[in-house]
Formats: structure tokens, C-alpha cells, sequence
């Protein structure tokens, strides 16, 4: 879909605002998180942004991956070593103190990085606890996020969330960039009045409130806007928020935000709660007059219609997607999981320490442990060998050895039938299965996926997760009925387990169903002849399988294609959980 | 930037509560905060650094030892040469995300090591934490042979190093709190117990709450020194407050029949072992005393036996029915009948 060139100006705007927003104070402000891929567009945005920070002010680019040293910095073992004291390196995070940090593709973020940057954001310092070094340093720094992400690849949660301003720039046409450039005397002008512009409680209140009206469950966000009104009025020159700073807050903050759209007519019912709530207030910090407060209130509901009216303006056109997004924000595919796994692939397991050694092949050298080990002696050692003062002696014995801790773990992949055939009844029942070994899992920290097939299509209703309050919710929402695509169910069972490990997990995929497939992939083939085919796949993966056979009769049908899965079939015509949860247990220490 | 005023948070009562009774009384065994983000957990923990009375320390010791305490105990205090007494601050210390092994239990010290070749120790954050408080924000996050390291000196009260050489035993009594995002990722249930106390918290839903919020959070941030100002008489009274209840906590009486109670509840719920009578009976003391009572009455109880007994129910983990809840009815059942 195309923007309609109103819209493409309207973004455009926005866009320029909110790098004039970040230009003011970007600490203040937080940052501003865009999506939108390289390109014309972004180049033009990053410009700007170089444009409007103060003289001087740094704005350093952050590798998705970055060490976790050069984020925060350091032990400088060169420098030590050479001078013979602690010399620190500073940190892209410290060095970035006054200015912005771009994070290109934001969506791809190490969760580690992404809790740093949180960190820093919310505490405008870096605390540095590393290698027998303590230091804080000052790190007040805006954001500005590029998160690149295609469909499900969102920036982590809890770092998008600090960033007020959420920009989309994706669909904007690289070749119509507009002739605007950010307005620097403005926002110099405004750096040096933002401390001092209040805001009325009128305006305050207006923006919570159109904020639970749109959906917008936590706290922050609300919080968040009343600073962008603030900033927004020292942008307009204001000392004073004004309705139309606090429009503007509502539509760059509020907006994007939303998960519903409020209700047609906004509440009139809004005049009875501020009386009492006044009564609960403590005392103001009171510069404006009493009679300039009673005007305020009067217009207090055209204030929110102004709000609102100006957030709506800024909800994603799709409001049927609306719903389900507050859900998808919190259940979908995380990228977190996919750079936890690649970390834990090239380091080969968390890390647990050193111990003493040559390195043997595909072992590596502890060089920080291995100084450690060898620093103690170096007085000594030049002394006996008058050897060169610069260089450190390393002896064998100071040899050390990175030790990680492999842990195979297990992801649990249930395929379940949720079709007619399956019938009510009997979806309980696997529901009720399910979730008996879900919590078994849940104490052995294994991650489960949930893969439900109903009707013409297999759908993946949970990707790999630990967290038992999402499959909860997932469980909850499973619908029954339809036609039995056997084949899509297991080809999407099979594409999850090999997902999984690829990650370094063992994957076991539990079928639950009661193999009477009516609906075949677009192949040509028969429904049961394309099931046979998809097991077959299975065994050649050599991944584990158990399958269940819920049916009230087992048939010899669902036996052949557990043999042909190489699955260890258990008739199950009356699904217990106990039963079912030990078979899991079995299987996963077996493959473990 | 300084510290938001725990005064100043609006709400949370059940929060404010529990971190009360573990400044009371810190035998009660750490706290364990989940919630949603942004609810001010982290806020209402850092901002005990700003309540916590003073206390006395021996002067230089990097262990902050209570000049009343046994000088063999810290391989600090048992080398000096004479123990003078200062007043310092309660440390609250912040356990950074990343943080690695060397610095929580502390490891050789590497200037010493490389400007005179000597070797000596230098102490962790376990060393900085000792008699207050360690937090732990994102726990879940944490790696868990780090948790386990921290639970287990939480338990002991001793930090034992052994490593490069160096042996060292120092004294590390502090209060554990952790707090998480159980979307996060959840955490160990094995864990779980290990906490003396647990809560989860909600957002506000109700305007009038949430705009009081908004409001303060904004004043804070536009000018921290002012509204700290504002705030100092409340902190200074709460200050006093937890002091009082501090030194009385040993001077109320925990009655034969409130303990039976106690157990009662434990045993209605059918809680594993006794850590949760123990749990149970300490907090209420704790609440009791900062109440300014003489004596734990049921009230203190019912007080507190959501937080110190709900994780520790024998785990349904998918019970829709949450454990609160369970309580609460075990609580009617004990002291309604």
C-alpha cells in the first residue's frame, strides 16, 4: 500500500519533529525509534539528526552485536600492561555521554545490549563492574533506533519502550524526499528554555486519559508524553504547555502505542472524577491562578477531544490489526531468542569460569585470566631473567582455559489436532496434556512450541518459549474444528524442530491426533499418502518423535505412520496427562 | 541523577510493605518483586537507599563491620590495629546486568598485581553489600550460576573465595532483592522458595492513580532537587519510623498462640517444610514492630501471609486459580472459623 502524498507529508512532518525533539535534550527525550530499511529515506533521517545535535556532541553507530566491553568499556590490557597501572577504556555507551547512539537494526539487538541500553536510558549512567574494575560514569544519550525488522521481527520490548517517539518511515517513496531540513535556530533556542516550561495538571490528566482510552497499558508512555509536550512547547518557544503541545504528544507518543481505538464519542462522564480526584491532591506546585484553573477545567473534555482526535490521527491504519497486536507485541517471534542461541553458539555454552592448562584444539586461551595468573610474578620473574621491563613473562603454569558449560537443552514441540474430527471432547482432553507437560517442562527449563493444525492449514501458534504465562494464553485461545491437513501439521512440526536445532537444542515433537487426514498439501497427492510422505521426512531428519494416538479405536493407519515417523506410538484412546507427561519426560532425557 | 523519594510512590502498597519489613528486620530472607514494566520496581527498591537509617562501621573496613562484632571474623578487622567507629550510609548495591564472577565475589586485586607485584584481594560486591542491601534487577536475566552463588551466600552470611591463589572468608549478610518481568522468562522454581518474601505488582488501572503518577514522575524529572525537597519531611519521618522499629523488634512479644496460627495457616495451605512458619512469623513481627505495637496480633498475620507464603504453595503451575488467592481463602478458613 502507498501512502497517499498527504500521508507521505504528514510522516515526513512527524519525522522532522521528532529528530527536533531529539535535538533539544535527547536524554530528556529518551529517543526515537523508526522503522524503516536503509535506504534514501534513512540516510535523510540520520542527517538531520546529525544536523541538530549541539556543536560538537557525539553520535556514535552501535554494532547490533557489540562485546559487551566495548559497550561499557574496560580494562585496557595493552595500556595496562605498558604503564604498569589500571588504564580503562571507555565504552561506546560513555563516550556517546551528551549525545545520540544509532542502533542500526534494532530488531536484531542482544538482549544483554538491549538491557544495557535500558540501563542507561533509565539511569543517565553506566555502572561498570568488570574485570576488578568499578567505575560509574556519566551517560546521558538519546537513542535513535533503526529497527529493519520484516514481518515479526519487532526491537525488543523493553528497550522500545523507552523510546517515546515511534516513527514509520517504511513505506515512504525513496525517491520523493522533501525539501524541509530541521530548524536549527529553534531548537537551539529551545535547549536552553526546555527545563523551565511547566505543564497544567488540565493537560496532565487529558493525556492518561486518552492513553487508557487508546489502550495503552503502562505507565510510561504516559509519562513520556508529558515530556514531549514539554519539550514540544520549548520547541514552539512556550513556557507553558499548550493544547496543541499536548495534541502533538498525544499523536507521537500516544498513537503509535494504541491497541484499540476509543470509543466514538468520548465520555462525558469525565467531569465527575476530576472534582474528587482534586479533593486527593496534594497541593500543586501552584503558578497558576484559581480562576485561570476553573477556566481550564471548563474546556477540560474539549482538551481531551483535541487529544484524541490528534492520537487517532497517528493509530496504524489497520485497525483490524489493532487487536491483535497487543497480543503479538507480547507472543510473537522474538528476535531476543535467535541472538541468545547465535551467542551461545559461538562461545559453545555460558561460560563458567577458567581452569588451568594448555590450551588442547578447539579449546581457547583465557588471556585476561592467563595475565591475571601471570601479573603477580612479573616483579619476580624479571628479576631472575633481567629481561626486557616492557614485556610480561607468561610461564606455562599461568596458562589458562576458558571452561563452558554445554547444556543440551530440549525444545518440545506439540503438533495437535485441533480438527472435527479431533472433536471437542478429545481437544480438551490434548489441552489438558499439554499443559501437564508443560509444567513438567517448566521445571526442567525446557522450551515448548505449540503447532495446532485445523481446517486447510497448520499454524504455529507459539514459537519456542520458557515463559508458562504465554502458552497459557495460547492454550486458552485454541479453537477446534475443521478439516484434518495431517501433512501441513507435521511439515510445520518438522520445520520448528529443525529450527530448534539449529539453535543447538534437541528437538521431540509430540503428535497428538488421531491420524484421519482429509486435506493434503497442494501436491496432488492423497491426504494420507501426503502425511506418509511428511513422516517419512521426519525419521530422515532423525529428529525424536512420540506419537499419540487419540482416536477412540487405534487403527493400524496411525501405527504405520508413527513406524514410518520413527515415532514411538502410543495408543492413547483416553488421553492421560500423567502418562503422557512421563512418556515426554522419557523421551527428552533419552534424547538429552 | 538522584534518587526518587520512596515516599513519593504512589501506591504499591504491598511493595512498600514488604521492603519495610525487610529493613526492619532483615532475617527475614529477601524479597522477590514481578511485575510489569514500568511499575516502579526498580524505582521503589533503589529509593530505600535514600530511607535507610545510618549505621555504624569500622572505620576502612572494606566489610563495613559492626564495631560490636567479632574482629576474627573479617580478615580486615582481625589485622587492624584499632578499630575506630564511623556512621555510614546503608548500602544498597546495584547488581549490574553482565556483571562477571570476579566482581561479585571479588578476585585478585590486579593494580596491586601489576604495579607491585603483590598479591592481594579485592573485594567483590558481596563485600560492598554486607549488612544491606544487594539488588538484583531483571533476575530471571541473570545467569544462573550466578543466582546460585548469590542465594547461597544469602544463606550462609559468608562469602568464601578461593581462586588464583587467594583464600579469603569475609562476612557478606545482606538483604536479596530481585525483581523481573515474568515475560521475560520465568523463574527457576527452585529458586523461588529461596526468597523470603514475594509480591507481584500491577499496573494502576484507575485514572485518578495513574495521573498522580505521571505527575510526580514528570516533577521529578524537570527538577529532582525541588521535588526532593518536597519529600524530605515524609522520608525523615519514615526514617525515624523504620529506626524505631528496628531497635524494638527484639522487645515484641510473638505469643504461643499466634505461632500455632501460624502454623495452622502453613499447614491449611500445605506449604513444604518450615521455612514458611519461620518466614511467616518474622514478617509479621516485623510489621508489628514498625507498627509500633507491643505484641503480634492475627491482624499482623493476615498482613503479611500473602507475601510470605504464596510462593510457596506446592506448585500447580498452571492453576488458573492464582496462589494469592489461595491464601486469602486459607486465611478466611484459619481466622474466620
Amino acid at each position: 500500500m502507498i501512502p497517499s502524498a498527504d500521508e507521505i507529508e504528514v510522516r515526513w512532518h512527524d519525522a522532522l519533529v521528532a529528530i527536533e525533539l531529539l535535538g533539544v535534550d535527547s536524554a530528556a527525550l529518551g529517543g526515537v525509534l523508526v522503522r524503516c530499511w536503509p535506504g534514501p529515506v534513512r540516510d535523510r533521517l540520520v542527517e538531520w539528526a546529525r544536523a541538530v545535535l549541539p556543536e560538537g556532541a557525539p553520535m556514535p553507530r552501535l554494532p547490533v552485536h557489540v562485546t559487551e566491553d566495548r559497550l561499557l568499556g574496560g580494562l585496557s590490557l595493552a595500556n595496562t600492561l605498558k604503564t604498569g597501572k589500571i588504564v580503562v577504556e571507555r565504552g561506546v555507551l560513555p563516550q556517546a555521554d551528551g549525545g545520540v547512539v544509532l542502533l542500526p537494526m534494532s530488531e536484531r539487538v542482544d538482549p544483554l545490549v538491549a538491557a544495557h541500553l535500558c540501563a542507561a536510558l533509565d539511569r543517565h549512567q553506566v555502572v561498570l563492574e568488570r574485570e576488578g574494575l568499578t567505575q560509574t560514569l556519566p551517560c546521558r544519550l538519546g537513542l535513535l533506533a533503526l529497527d529493519e525488522g520484516l514481518e515479526g521481527e519487532r526491537t525488543p520490548l523493553a528497550l522500545a519502550e523507552r523510546l517515546p517517539l515511534h516513527l514509520d518511515l517504511s513505506l515512504l517513496p525513496p525517491r520523493r524526499l522533501p525539501d524541509t531540513a530541521p530548524r536549527l535556530e529553534r531548537v537551539q533556542l529551545a535547549r536552553g528554555v526546555c527545563g523551565r516550561v511547566t505543564i497544567d495538571d488540565t493537560f496532565v490528566q487529558a493525556l492518561c486519559e486518552a492513553a487508557l482510552q487508546l489502550g495503552v497499558e503502562g505507565l510510561r508512555a504516559s509519562v513520556q508524553a508529558v515530556t514531549v509536550a514539554r519539550l514540544h512547547a520549548a520547541l514552539e518557544g512556550r513556557l507553558l504547555v499548550t493544547a496543541d503541545d499536548a495534541a502533538a504528544a498525544a499523536r507521537l507518543v500516544l498513537g503509535p502505542r494504541a491497541t484499540r481505538m476509543p470509543e466514538a464519542t468520548p465520555p462525558e462522564q469525565q467531569a465527575p472524577p476530576s472534582p474528587t480526584d482534586e479533593g486527593h491532591e496534594p497541593p500543586p506546585p501552584s503558578n497558576s491562578g484559581d480562576d485561570e484553573r476553573q477556566a481550564d477545567k471548563a474546556d477540560a473534555s474539549d482538551v481531551q477531544e483535541i487529544l484524541l482526535a490528534a492520537a487517532q490521527a497517528s493509530v496504524p491504519k489497520d485497525v483490524l490489526e489493532l487487536a491483535g497486536r497487543a497480543r503479538a507485541a507480547r507472543i510473537g517471534p522474538r528476535s531476543a531468542g535467535r541472538a541468545g542461541a547465535a551467542r551461545a553458539s559461538t562461545r559453545g555454552g555460558r561460560p563458567a569460569g577458567a581452569r588451568s592448562g594448555v590450551p588442547q584444539p578447539g579449546e581457547r586461551l583465557n588471556l585476561v585470566e592467563t595475565l591475571r595468573a601471570a601479573a603477580p610474578w612479573q616483579r619476580l620473574r624479571r628479576s631472575i631473567r633481567r629481561g626486557d621491563e616492557r614485556r610480561i613473562e607468561v610461564r606455562q603454569d599461568d596458562l589458562r582455559v576458558s571452561r563452558f558449560v554445554q547444556k543440551m537443552e530440549s525444545s518440545v514441540i506439540f503438533c495437535v489436532d485441533a480438527s472435527g474430527s479431533a472433536a471437542l471432547q478429545r481437544l480438551a482432553e490434548a489441552k489438558g496434556a499439554v499443559e501437564q507437560v508443560l509444567a513438567d517442562c517448566y521445571v526442567r527449563r525446557d522450551h515448548v512450541a505449540l503447532v495446532a493444525f485445523r481446517g486447510q492449514s497448520a499454524k504455529l501458534l507459539l514459537p519456542p518459549t520458557r515463559s508458562l504465562a504465554r502458552v497459557k494464553k495460547c492454550l486458552a485461545e485454541l479453537a477446534g474444528g475443521g478439516g484434518t491437513p495431517l501433512a501441513a501439521g507435521i511439515e510445520s512440526a518438522l520445520t520448528l524442530a529443525l529450527d530448534a536445532r539449529a539453535k543447538g537444542r534437541t528437538p521431540l515433537i509430540v503428535m497428538m491426533t488421531d491420524a484421519r487426514a482429509n486435506v493434503a498439501r497442494p501436491s496432488g497427492k492423497s491426504p494420507d499418502d501426503d502425511a506418509l510422505a511428511c513422516a517419512r521426512l521426519v525419521r530422515a531428519q532423525q529428529v525424536k518423535a512420540l506419537f499419540l494416538d487419540t482416536s477412540p479405536r487405534p487403527r493400524a493407519k496411525a501405527k504405520t505412520l508413527a513406524d514410518e515417523m520413527g515415532a514411538t506410538y502410543l495408543p492413547l484412546p483416553r488421553l492421560d496427562a500423567r502418562r503422557v507427561s512421563s512418556q515426554v519426560q522419557q523421551l527428552t532425557r533419552e534424547v538429552a | 541523577m538522584p534518587l526518587f523519594p520512596f515516599s513519593a510512590i504512589v501506591g504499591q502498597d504491598e511493595l512498600k510493605l514488604a521492603l519495610q519489613i525487610a529493613v526492619v528486620d532483615p532475617g527475614v530472607g529477601g524479597v522477590l518483586v514481578f511485575g510489569d514494566r514500568g511499575t516502579g520496581k526498580s524505582t521503589a527498591v533503589r529509593a530505600l537507599a535514600g530511607l535507610l537509617p545510618k549505621m555504624r562501621v569500622v572505620t576502612g573496613c572494606p566489610y563495613q563491620c559492626d564495631p560490636a562484632s567479632d574482629p576474627a571474623r573479617c580478615p580486615w578487622c582481625s589485622e587492624a590495629a584499632n578499630r575506630s567507629v564511623s556512621e555510614v550510609a546503608v548500602p544498597v548495591v546495584d547488581l549490574p546486568l553482565g556483571v562477571t564472577e570476579d566482581r561479585v565475589v571479588g578476585a585478585l586485586d590486579l593494580e596491586a598485581a601489576l604495579t607491585r607485584g603483590e598479591r592481594s584481594f579485592s573485594p567483590g560486591l558481596l563485600a560492598r553489600a554486607n549488612r544491606g542491601f544487594l539488588y538484583i534487577d531483571e533476575v530471571n536475566l541473570l545467569a544462573d550460576h550466578v543466582v546460585d552463588l548469590l542465594l547461597d551466600v544469602a544463606a550462609s552470611g559468608e562469602n568464601v573465595v578461593e581462586r588464583e591463589g587467594i583464600s579469603v572468608r569475609h562476612p557478606a549478610r545482606f538483604v536479596l532483592i530481585g525483581s523481573g518481568n515474568p515475560e521475560e522468562g520465568e523463574l527457576r522454581p527452585q529458586l523461588l522458595d529461596r526468597f523470603g518474601l514475594s509480591l507481584e505488582v500491577k499496573t494502576p488501572t484507575e485514572l485518578p492513580v495513574r495521573v498522580e503518577v505521571v505527575k510526580r514522575r514528570s516533577a521529578f524529572e524537570r527538577d529532582p532537587q525541588a521535588f526532593l525537597a518536597q519529600y524530605q519531611a515524609q522520608e525523615a519521618t519514615l526514617t525515624t519510623r523504620l529506626d524505631d522499629a528496628r531497635r524494638r523488634l527484639r522487645e515484641v512479644v510473638v505469643s504461643d498462640a499466634v505461632v500455632e496460627r501460624a502454623s495452622m495457616l502453613c499447614l491449611s495451605l500445605g506449604t513444604d517444610g518450615l521455612r514458611g512458619e519461620l518466614t511467616l512469623v518474622k514478617a509479621a513481627r516485623a510489621a508489628a514492630a514498625f507498627e509500633g505495637a507491643t505484641e503480634v496480633s492475627d491482624k499482623h498475620l493476615k498482613l503479611v501471609a500473602p507475601l510470605a507464603l504464596r510462593h510457596r504453595l506446592r506448585r500447580n503451575v498452571l492453576d488458573e486459580v492464582g496462589s494469592s488467592v489461595r491464601v486469602e481463602k486459607a486465611l478466611g478458613e484459619v481466622f474466620g472459623a
